[in-house]
C-alpha cells in the first residue's frame, strides 16, 4: 500500500502544530466527556436495573389469567352476533390451584429458584389504632433464595418465623407508628373476620416507606389459615440464574401452567421504556461535543486546503489524481480522529476515576452513595467510533474540495 | 525521429457570455532529443499550450497525442498517469513541498509510481540531485536553499521517473542571470545529451536562440515554427 498520502497528510498536520494541537484537544475533550458522561449514564442504568432485578422477582406467576375466559355462548356461535353481557365470575376461593405441581414444574426448569407467596390485606390492631397492611405468608427457609427481605433485617431474622409459627415480620416504621417493640404481640384481623395474634421475631427497613410502613411477613400455613384459603397460593416467587432469560422462561411457564407469568421487564415496561428514551437524550447530547469538537477538524483541514492549493496544483501536475488528493486530507481528518481517541480514552478513563471517587450521604440514608460507573468496553467503542465518524465526516467536505482543484486554475494565477 | 508528442489542430476556447480563445488549432510535434522554446508576448497563450502539452487541461477541440496514444480518449486517472510517467513540469515558481526536504521533494514523484524499492527511490534522488551540484543541499528545505537551488531541486523531480517530456514555464523568470545559465544548460544538455523532448517557455531571447526550434505564438495562434539554422 503506498503510504505516501499518510506522509504528506502527517507534514500537513505538523506544519500548523498550533491549528492541529487545538482541533486535536477538541476531539479530546469531546471524546473524553462523551465517554465519562455516557459511562456514568450506562453506570447508573445498570445500577437501577440490577436493584430492580435485585429487589423484585424475576418472575411472580399470579393467581390471574392473561384474557379472560371466554364465555361457552360465544364459543358455540362463533360466526353468529352472540354478546354476553353482565358476566359474573363464580364465587372462588381465589388462588392458583394445584399450586404444589405448578411448583414441581417450575422446578424442573434449569437455573430456576421459586417459592410459593401467599399475599392478603390485613388490619393491625393496637393501642387504639387501626392499620391496613399487605400480610405475606411465606415458607421462611425458601424465602431468602427468592426474596431480598432478608438483606433489610435491622432485628431478628427470617428464620425466626421457623422457630416460631406464631411469628411476624414488620418494617420499622410500622413499629414505629405503633410504638411496637421486638417480642411484642399484635392482633391481625383479615377480612375473613378472623383475627389471630402474632408476637414480633424480627423488624426490617428496605427504605421504601410503602414497604417499612405497610407490609408484614409471617409463615405460610398461618396467612392460609387466617385467610381461610388452605392450600392456596396466590404468588409464585422465581428467582433465574440468568435474569435476562426472564421474558423467554416466563411465556414457558404461562404457556404451561396457564397462570399469568409476568417477567420483571414486563413489570418495569414503563421504566425500561423512560431509560430507552434517557439514553437516547444523553448520546444526543453528549454527541454534541464531538460535532463541535469536528467544527474544529474541518476548520483546521480547510485552512490547510485553502493554503495548500499551489501544493496540490503541483502534486496533480506531477501524476497525482484526485483520490489520492482526497487521500491525503481525508487522511489527516482520520489522523485527528485517532490522535483524538488515543489521548480522549485515557483522558475519559481518569474523569471516570475521578467520577466514582465523588460520594455523597442521601438525605435519610446511613451509607456513602457513590457514582456508579460502567466500564463497559461498548462505552469505549461508541466514544472511539463517535470520534472516528465525526472526524472523517469533518474532513470530507475539505477533502473534497481538495480533490477538485484544477490545477490549471491555479498555476496560472500562480505564474 | 518519431514525435513524442504531437499538439494536432488542438483549440482551447474558455466558454462563457464571451468565449475566450486561449489557443486556436495548434498543430506541433516535437521528437526526442528536440530542444524547443515557445516564445511570444504576455497573454498570448503560450503557457495555455503548454498545459494541453502538459496534458493539466484538454483541447476543446484537435488533439493531443503522446507517443502515439491520442489522449483525447483518456479519462482523468488515465491522464494523471500519463503525466507521472512521461512528463516533467518545471514552473516559473518552484513548487517544492514547503514541508519536504530537497532529497523528499524529489522522491515524490516515484514514491507515488511506486515501481521502484524505497532503497531505489532514495538512491536515485540522490543521484539527480548530485548531478545537478545538490548534494549539500539534500536535506534542506526549500526556506533553506536559493531560488536558483531550488529551481534545480524542482528540475531533478520532473526528472525523477525517468519522463521522456520535459515541460518548463518560464524556469529562469524568477533567477539572478547565473542561476539562469546554469538551468539553462541544464535544459539543453537534458535534450541533447540525455535525448529527452525539451519543450520551454521562455521570454528571454538569447536562451530562447539556443533551442533547437523556436516557435512564436500571438493571440493563441503558432505564428512561426522555426529550427535553428
Amino acid at each position: 500500500m503506498n503510504t505516501l498520502p499518510l506522509t504528506i497528510a502527517i507534514r500537513h498536520l505538523l506544519a500548523r502544530r498550533r491549528q492541529s494541537i487545538v482541533s486535536l484537544l477538541g476531539i479530546v475533550l469531546g471524546v473524553g466527556f462523551f465517554l465519562s458522561i455516557s459511562s456514568l449514564m450506562q453506570g447508573s442504568e445498570d445500577d437501577f436495573i440490577a436493584r430492580l432485578i435485585d429487589n423484585s422477582p424475576h418472575i411472580t406467576v399470579v393467581d390471574q389469567y392473561r384474557a379472560p375466559h371466554r364465555q361457552p355462548a360465544s364459543d358455540i356461535f362463533r360466526t353468529g352476533a352472540v354478546q354476553v353481557l353482565r358476566v359474573k365470575p363464580e364465587t372462588e376461593t381465589r388462588g392458583i390451584l394445584n399450586y404444589v405441581r405448578a411448583l414441581a414444574y417450575i422446578r424442573t426448569l434449569p437455573g430456576v429458584t421459586s417459592s410459593p407467596v401467599l399475599d392478603g390485606q390485613a388490619l393491625i390492631s393496637f393501642a387504639g389504632q387501626d392499620k391496613a397492611i399487605t400480610l405475606s405468608g411465606m415458607i421462611p427457609t425458601e424465602i431468602n433464595a427468592v426474596s431480598t427481605i432478608g438483606k433489610y433485617m435491622i432485628a431478628g431474622r427470617i428464620l425466626d418465623l421457623a422457630a416460631n409459627p406464631n411469628g411476624i415480620i414488620i418494617g420499622d416504621q410500622l413499629a414505629n407508628d405503633l410504638s411496637l417493640q421486638m417480642g411484642e404481640n399484635l392482633n391481625i384481623s383479615a377480612t375473613t373476620g378472623q383475627t389471630r395474634t402474632f408476637k414480633i421475631v424480627g423488624l426490617f427497613h428496605t427504605g421504601r416507606v410503602n414497604i417499612d410502613d405497610g407490609q408484614a411477613f409471617v409463615s405460610l400455613k398461618r396467612v392460609q389459615a387466617l385467610l381461610n384459603r388452605p392450600n392456596r397460593v396466590n404468588n409464585i416467587i422465581i428467582k433465574l440464574a440468568d435474569p435476562n432469560a426472564a421474558q423467554t422462561l416466563a411465556a414457558q411457564i404461562e404457556s404451561r401452567i396457564g397462570y399469568k407469568s409476568i417477567s420483571w421487564q414486563e413489570a418495569s415496561q414503563d421504566i425500561m421504556s423512560l431509560l430507552v428514551i434517557r439514553k437516547i437524550l444523553m448520546y444526543a447530547v453528549v454527541s454534541a461535543v464531538l460535532v463541535v469538537a469536528a467544527f474544529g477538524i474541518y476548520n483546521v483541514i480547510s485552512t490547510i486546503v485553502m493554503e495548500k492549493q499551489r501544493d496540490i496544483a503541483i502534486l496533480k501536475s506531477m501524476g497525482f489524481r484526485a483520490s489520492d488528493v482526497l487521500r491525503v486530507f481525508l487522511t489527516q481528518g482520520v489522523l485527528l480522529g485517532i490522535a483524538g481517541c488515543a489521548v480522549g480514552l485515557p483522558f475519559g478513563c481518569a474523569l471516570m476515576i475521578g467520577i466514582m471517587r465523588v460520594s455523597f450521604k442521601m438525605p435519610g440514608s446511613r451509607d456513602l452513595t457513590y457514582m456508579p460507573v460502567s466500564w463497559n468496553w461498548i462505552q469505549f467503542a461508541m466514544a472511539a467510533a463517535f470520534a472516528m465518524v465525526a472526524a472523517t465526516l469533518a474532513a470530507i467536505i475539505p477533502a473534497r474540495k481538495a480533490a477538485q482543484v484544477d490545477p490549471v486554475d491555479i498555476l496560472r494565477g500562480g505564474i | 525521429m518519431e514525435p513524442v508528442i504531437r499538439a494536432v489542430g488542438a483549440s482551447r476556447v474558455l466558454e462563457g457570455e464571451v468565449p475566450v480563445t486561449l489557443v486556436l488549432e495548434a498543430t506541433l510535434a516535437v521528437a526526442p532529443g528536440e530542444f524547443v522554446a515557445i516564445t511570444g508576448p504576455s497573454g498570448s497563450g503560450k503557457s495555455s499550450l503548454l498545459y494541453l502539452l502538459g496534458l493539466l487541461d484538454r483541447p476543446t477541440s484537435g488533439s493531443i497525442v503522446l507517443e502515439g496514444v491520442n489522449t483525447s480518449e483518456l479519462d482523468e486517472d488515465a491522464l494523471a498517469e500519463a503525466r507521472l510517467s512521461h512528463l516533467g513540469f518545471v514552473f516559473q515558481s518552484n513548487f517544492l513541498l514547503p514541508e519536504f526536504t530537497a532529497i523528499e521533494n524529489v522522491m515524490l514523484p516515484m514514491q507515488r509510481l511506486d515501481r521502484l524499492s524505497d532503497a531505489e527511490i532514495r538512491e536515485r534522488a540522490e543521484t539527480l540531485l548530485n548531478s545537478l551540484g545538490l548534494a549539500a543541499q539534500r536535506d534542506k528545505r526549500p526556506n533553506q536553499m536559493s531560488g536558483g537551488q531550488c529551481q534545480r531541486v524542482a528540475v531533478a523531480r520532473a526528472l525523477a521517473n525517468d519522463p521522456a517530456i520535459i515541460l518548463a514555464d518560464e524556469p529562469t523568470g524568477n533567477l539572478d542571470t547565473a542561476s539562469s545559465a546554469t538551468v539553462q544548460s541544464i535544459l539543453r544538455e537534458l535534450a541533447h545529451k540525455h535525448g529527452r523532448a525539451v519543450i520551454v517557455i521562455t521570454h528571454d531571447r538569447d536562451f530562447a536562440q539556443t533551442a533547437d526550434r523556436k516557435i512564436v505564438v500571438v493571440d493563441g495562434r503558432i505564428q512561426s515554427d522555426v529550427e535553428k539554422p
